[in-house]
């Protein structure tokens, strides 16, 4: 360990600033059930106790860990608090989190990071620097006691914050913590992380930090706020996307009780103010509104699938993989194998529905938001008031769900900030109702494919086309992100590049394409992405060439995955745990699927039975995963049954449908969700390798459809392309 | 009008239409009851009303005052509810926006049939979770009724089918 040494002074006119910045109000602490609120006392940034930035120790050896990344059930917040008290030795029992706000990053140079939380990266793209702030805060309270006993460090050991010298004299990090807090931090070269081998707090399943206040009304989500003098906006925007608002008759609604305004938010949205959000809400459903319903106004999800199936055949130059002539080889292949897959677009419909308070006034814009990422929302409320960022500030409150809808999108913001502006230094509470939410989403994108193959007369696969036509999230959200006119991102999962999101399968005939064929609906990230539809389309089509050849599905993946061991080695996982091969009550049948996302290896097994009216009950469904490393076993479990209740939900029920140019499902009546007995019993092996970061979020929604699916064709001999399978008269049991 | 939320009256000057739901939380602060979808379809909302479990966005205050009204915030004083211990105990909550419904349904299920079967679950528990939490939902009502040892759900949750490293 390198010898940390003194700081002559802390720098005292940099804690200044930070003092001053975060007069803007914002609490430190999370544990505050109204962060920002006016009676909270502001707490500097560099706090005395500040080991450094992860690592806050109070006298009584209680740790406080900072965590920048959002809580949205996925336990992000335990699982990083976990990392940073592994590498520290502290007393788990004893570790508390705050939430430093998107200012707070920004003044201290983003210290802490990026904030964005999606793409299953809240772990495994922060690992490393929150376990080297735990193991740099560890060294520094070591050398503050080795300074202070006048011993080398190296004949000190801790464990539980409680500090040893070879003598046997004793001491805790509490009453080393303010000497730690001056000293120089050690040089990042000197960091040895531990191995997973060593762990003791990370890799095992300790009860989340954020569950008392979840079971008896006591937590405070943002729709749940309530600040000093706050007004409740309610919103709602043009029916048709691209539409344009024309009119509204403010004169009708302005006697209703507790109604203070109508807003127009922009172009195509309206608010009402009132005193609380049902008047507003009340007010705003009698006020008459003239709307401009625009070209788009024409279209349905007809129109749009007939834009689809027209990319399907469309001439061009789409190809995104070519291994050797897959058209060809198909065409002179023993056997041809052909089908046409369809997935419809489906909503987040997170419970919490959109929303966020936001304050403008003094020269100062606050808000306090359920954000997927505080720092695109700090910056939309800088772009949507005018004020410059250091005049900006955003607290992330924990949210009522994310699942990819509240990210770089801040929709909602931008209109809060707009009805803020008309109401200074009042704080302005916007949420949506169920049915804007419901209508106003950014969608799963909808996508067709054309798969076809060529098997050989041993009915092994020996080319595959793979077409998709369909909608693109980035030509929406993130144009500059498709080059030479091609949008990788729509083909994950198909990928040649290891490590991400890589197809399994070595073909020698492989020719891979999508054709991009934008709607006027907004799309964007849903739990999974694009491997959702990718994932059903080549798992569902591998399974059908392997019947076609008259092969098992087990071995047929097996023989094309020798390239692939980590892809190979869950298949084998969840073949083993989950039966394969062996026999099952009459009546029930097996689907297999693997396929991977997120930097994570994923495989299922399904059993379901399906009766002859189309009823069908998924008895028991088992997954392998192999995330690179699991920090919490128990979570990482919680994230595989959430998965599954999501994508079982969107494989039978979900569809969002066009007409006239607008979302037909309004409320959870129309667009109907998994419930309780819709859920089978899940089952899950963990088989991390240890030698990489994958993600947990979302990597195995992606194999729960196919194996379903593929379950579902072995139970009746009939295959269901089409997405969602109640239009073919399939219903969960 | 008066309304007995929690053992406690409360005298409110609200519209008669006003639903139940949002004189809970906007005249009363008890925000521990959610707004999911305003049309009694995902028991985000869900209370007790004279002990009857009852989705509380589709109920107008005015059929509602003076009778007995009991939120996630009065089903115990100090979350020392059997089903409050067993959520806790079994970290069933992931985002947590639904779970004050899920509690006050199993607390109806429970009282109603101490020991249900994983069929009277399924009958009674139909508020919706997006997150996904009903395996561990049904785990925990079985705790809660005594019909499962917390020791062993948890000893699943945590080891079963894990790699050592």
């Amino acid at each position: 360990m390198t010898q940390a040494t003194k700081k002559s002074a802390i720098n005292s006119s940099r804690r200044q600033f930070m003092v001053a910045s975060a007069t803007a109000g914002a609490g430190l602490s999370l544990g505050l059930s109204f962060p920002f609120a006016a009676s909270a006392q502001a707490v500097p940034l560099k706090t005395p106790d500040e080991v450094n930035l992860w690592v806050v120790v109070k006298p009584d050896d209680t740790v406080v860990v900072r965590i920048v990344r959002s809580e949205m059930g996925q336990g992000t917040r335990t699982g990083l608090a976990q990392l940073v008290a592994e590498e520290l030795d502290c007393d788990w029992s004893k570790v508390t989190t705050q939430a430093p706000t998107a200012g707070q990053n920004l003044a201290r140079g983003r210290a802490w990071g990026a904030m964005a939380t999606g793409g299953s990266r809240g772990i495994r793209d922060s690992q490393d620097y929150v376990r080297r702030g735990g193991a740099a805060a560890r060294m520094m309270l070591l050398q503050a006691a080795a300074d202070q006993w006048k011993v080398p460090v190296a004949e000190l050991k801790v464990s539980k914050a409680v500090i040893t010298h070879s003598s046997g004299k004793k001491t805790t990090y509490g009453k080393v913590a303010d000497a730690a807090a001056k000293l120089t931090p050690p040089d990042p070269k000197t960091i040895v992380l531990k191995k997973p081998q060593q762990w003791t707090i990370a890799g095992t399943s300790v009860p989340r930090l954020d569950t008392a206040n979840k079971v008896n009304g006591s937590k405070v989500f943002s729709i749940d706020l309530r600040l000093p003098g706050m007004l409740c906006a309610a919103v709602k925007s043009c029916p048709v996307f691209g539409g344009k608002l024309v009119s509204f008759d403010e004169s009708k609604i302005k006697s209703m009780r507790g109604i203070k305004g109508v807003v127009k938010v922009d172009d195509s949205t309206v608010a009402v103010v009132a005193d609380t959000w049902w008047r507003a809400k009340n007010a705003l459903e009698n006020l008459p509104i003239d709307w401009d319903l625009g070209a788009n106004a024409k279209a349905s999800s007809t129109t749009i699938a007939a834009h689809l199936k027209e990319g399907l055949t469309a001439e061009g130059d789409f190809w995104q993989r070519k291994v050797g002539d897959a058209p060809a080889a198909i065409k002179s292949a023993a056997k041809q194998v052909t089908a046409e897959y369809f997935a419809p677009f489906v909503a987040h419909a997170t419970m919490e529905p959109m929303n966020c308070v936001v304050k403008i006034g003094g020269g100062k814009a606050q808000a306090w938001v359920p954000t997927q990422n505080a720092e695109a929302s700090i910056a939309a409320l800088s772009e949507a008031s005018g004020l410059k960022l250091d005049q900006c500030d955003v607290q992330t409150m924990d949210l009522g769900g994310g699942l990819g809808r509240r990210g770089g999108t801040q929709d909602f913001l931008h209109q809060a900030v707009a009805v803020a502006k008309q109401f200074p230094d009042t704080p302005i509470k916007l949420v949506w109702s169920r049915e804007e939410d419901m209508t106003h989403d950014f969608y799963r994108p909808i996508a067709m494919a054309k798969m076809s193959a060529g098997l050989d007369e041993k009915g092994k696969l020996v080319a595959l086309h793979a077409r998709v036509s369909g909608q693109s999230i980035n030509a929406w959200l993130a144009p500059t992100a498709i080059k030479n006119n091609k949008d990788v991102r729509q083909l994950q999962g198909w990928y040649e590049e290891p490590g991400d999101a890589q197809l399994g399968y070595t073909v020698p005939n492989l020719l891979t394409e999508y054709v991009m064929r934008n709607t006027h609906v907004p799309v964007g990230p849903w739990r999974g992405v694009n491997t959702n539809q990718n994932g059903i389309f080549m798992e569902c089509f591998i399974e059908e060439c392997a019947r076609a050849g008259g092969r098992d599905s087990l071995e047929f993946r097996r023989e094309m995955m020798q390239n692939h061991p980590k892809h190979l080695a869950v298949l084998n996982a969840v073949a083993e745990k989950g039966n394969w091969g062996k026999p099952l009550p009459p009546g029930i049948h097996r689907g297999i699927a693997q396929f991977m996302g997120y930097g994570s290896y994923s495989a299922a097994t399904a059993e379901v039975s399906v009766s002859a009216s189309g009823q069908v009950k998924v008895h028991r469904m088992v997954f392998a995963l192999n995330s690179g490393h699991h920090v919490n076993p128990s979570q990482v479990k919680a994230q595989i049954e959430g998965s599954v209740v999501m994508a079982l939900s969107s494989t039978f029920n979900e569809e969002i449908t066009i007409e006239n140019g607008a979302v037909k499902e309004q409320n959870y009546n129309t667009y109907l969700l998994g419930k309780m007995k819709d859920t089978p019993k899940v089952e899950c092996v963990l088989v991390p390798t240890h030698d990489f970061w994958g993600g947990v979020g979302e990597p195995t929604i992606c194999v729960v459809g196919p194996a379903l699916l593929n379950a579902i064709s072995a139970a009746t001999g009939k295959q269901y392309r089409e997405l969602p399978l109640r239009k073919h008269g399939l219903t969960l049991a | 009008m008066e309304l007995n939320v929690n053992g406690v009256v409360h005298k409110v000057d609200v519209e008669p239409d006003m639903p139940l739901l949002w004189a809970l939380r906007e005249v009363l602060g008890l925000t521990g009851t959610k707004y999911g979808c305003g049309v009694a379809q995902c028991g985000a909302c869900s209370v007790q009303l004279n002990g009857e479990l009852t989705r509380s966005c589709s109920i107008p205050v005015s059929a509602v005052a003076g009778q007995k009204i009991t939120t996630v915030e009065g089903i115990s004083k100090d979350t020392s509810h059997a089903v409050q211990k067993a959520w806790v105990a079994l970290d069933i909550p992931q985002c947590g926006y639904c779970q004050s419904g899920q509690i006050m349904a199993a607390v109806s299920l429970l009282k109603r049939v101490p020991k249900p079967t994983d069929a009277d679950i399924d009958a009674a528990m139909t508020n919706i979770c997006r997150c996904g939490t009903y395996q561990r939902i049904r785990d925990g009502i079985h705790v809660a009724a005594g019909q499962k040892k917390l020791a062993d759900v948890l000893k699943e949750y945590a080891t079963a089918g894990v790699t050592k490293a």
